[in-house]
């Protein structure tokens, strides 16, 4: 028997549902049969790790990767990656992807008529560090319309990936800014039915990481699967 | 428990500008030990259309049954030239390649051995937290004692393995079927 601790499972609302009609993507692509459930096992309770050479130092800083600097509001955007006991997270990979200042993504296939920005690609990375901690530096993404339905336009967001310690605890997410207008309309935000895991996907204003005459500082932590406190008993084989 | 967990969003349409450079299809340099395999397939959605835009991250032991990490704790060998990670991206027919070695056996909870496999993550707009499934071989006996594959009906557990094609047994074939009756088996994990 191997005595291993695996990771809990969320609480009932906390995460989406694959279908959520109101974000029509869904409809033809969220599985239209039950999920089988499954014990952790080993393969679960593993994954990759990206240790130092996989990343590049620069790259936490996305208004430094051409010859000029990005046009629009330059920001800070920092947190702690920890689990749901608190633990933080060491060493692990946060990547973050995002459009311009003009709502545009440096992407073939957005076809948003706003400017590209020759000096921002919008893709970063960093590692944590030994307490958790990441540090972006970055400019204020805008809102974009979107064909989800009439009028439909995506609240100012910034994707996340994270890996965590284990295949298990795999995340990717988008961070919000407080305050914004459009939060309330957005389907993809609102896919969560727990509010108060909802409201985790809206950053904080802080001014401790606001660096004066230079950058407005957001905090946003991430918060991933805890371990569960005792080992699993293997279940009996052969359900459903 | 003290925090809520941050829930999961979908990775939307323009994942690669963000996700390209860890892009890795060919997970394995030939001084890897193992038995190299080629797996190939589609991501099909509930029209039958290939998805021209996902991602599938794949995780998976060496060939000695060990994986890359310090939590498993088993007394094999290592192999530092392999970790076991792959990103895969569709391309604009909803295919994708891999190349890899083919995994030893891992243990399940109760100490038996699984069947030889790689898990999977499936992430593509429209899909607000990721998928999870599982790819096992074809000729495998293990399969049918497969402490994972057990909790699968019968009827469904083809879809989890993947198939020879073109006679040769290293190249194989094995697809995501998002919705419908031949609908891939996803597993519940957690998240």
């Amino acid at each position: 028997m191997m005595n291993l601790k695996g990771f809990r499972r969320p609480l009932a609302g906390a995460q989406p549902n694959y279908l959520h009609p109101p974000y029509v993507s869904s409809v033809k692509r969220a599985p239209t049969k039950r999920l089988v459930t499954i014990p952790q096992t080993l393969s679960e309770i593993t994954g990759p790790i990206f240790g130092v050479e996989r990343v590049d130092v620069k790259a936490f800083d996305l208004t430094k990767q051409h010859l000029g600097e990005p046009l629009g509001e330059r920001i800070i955007v920092s947190g702690r990656v920890l689990d749901e006991d608190g633990r933080t997270v060491p060493h692990t990979l946060v990547e973050i992807w995002q459009c311009n200042a003009a709502g545009r993504y440096q992407h073939k296939v957005d076809m948003h008529d706003a400017p590209l920005d020759p000096n921002f690609t919008g893709c970063g990375h960093t590692l944590t560090d030994s307490e958790g901690r990441y540090r972006f530096v970055t400019i204020r993404p805008g809102a974009y319309p979107w064909k989800n339905h009439y009028n439909a336009w995506r609240p100012a967001h910034i994707h996340f990936s994270v890996f965590g310690p284990a295949f298990a605890t795999r995340l990717v997410t988008q961070m919000y800014f407080p305050g914004d207008t459009l939060i309330p309309f957005d389907p993809i935000f609102n896919c969560t039915a727990d509010e108060t895991a909802r409201q985790r996907l809206i950053s904080e204003f802080d001014w401790k990481t606001t660096i004066p005459e230079q950058a407005l500082g957001f905090q946003f932590d991430l918060v991933l699967a805890g371990r569960e406190a005792t080992p699993w008993e293997p279940p009996r084989p052969g359900g459903k | 428990m003290n925090l809520r967990a941050t829930p999961s969003q979908t990775v939307g349409p323009f994942f690669s500008i963000g996700c390209d450079r860890l892009n890795a299809t060919d997970l394995a340099e030939h001084s890897v030990p193992g038995e190299r395999i080629e797996i190939t397939g589609r991501v099909i959605d509930g029209d039958g259309n290939g998805v021209p835009d996902a991602m599938l991250e794949i995780w998976q032991a060496n060939s000695a049954g060990r994986y890359a990490h310090p939590d498993d704790p088993q007394d094999k060998a290592t192999e530092t030239r392999f970790q076991g990670f792959g990103r895969i991206p569709t391309d604009s027919n909803g295919a994708f390649w891999f190349a890899t070695i083919k995994p030893g056996p891992v243990p399940a909870p109760n100490g038996s051995p699984q069947a030889p496999h790689i898990v999977v993550s499936v992430f593509m707009r429209g899909l607000l937290r990721r998928l999870v499934t599982r790819i096992y071989f074809p000729d495998e006996a293990a399969n049918d004692q497969d402490f994972v594959l057990n909790f699968v009906e019968p009827a469904r557990r083809g879809t989890l393995i993947a198939r020879g094609f073109s006679g040769e047994k290293t190249k194989l074939e094995w697809n995501v079927i998002l919705q419908g009756e031949n609908e891939t088996v996803f597993f519940d994990i957690g998240l």
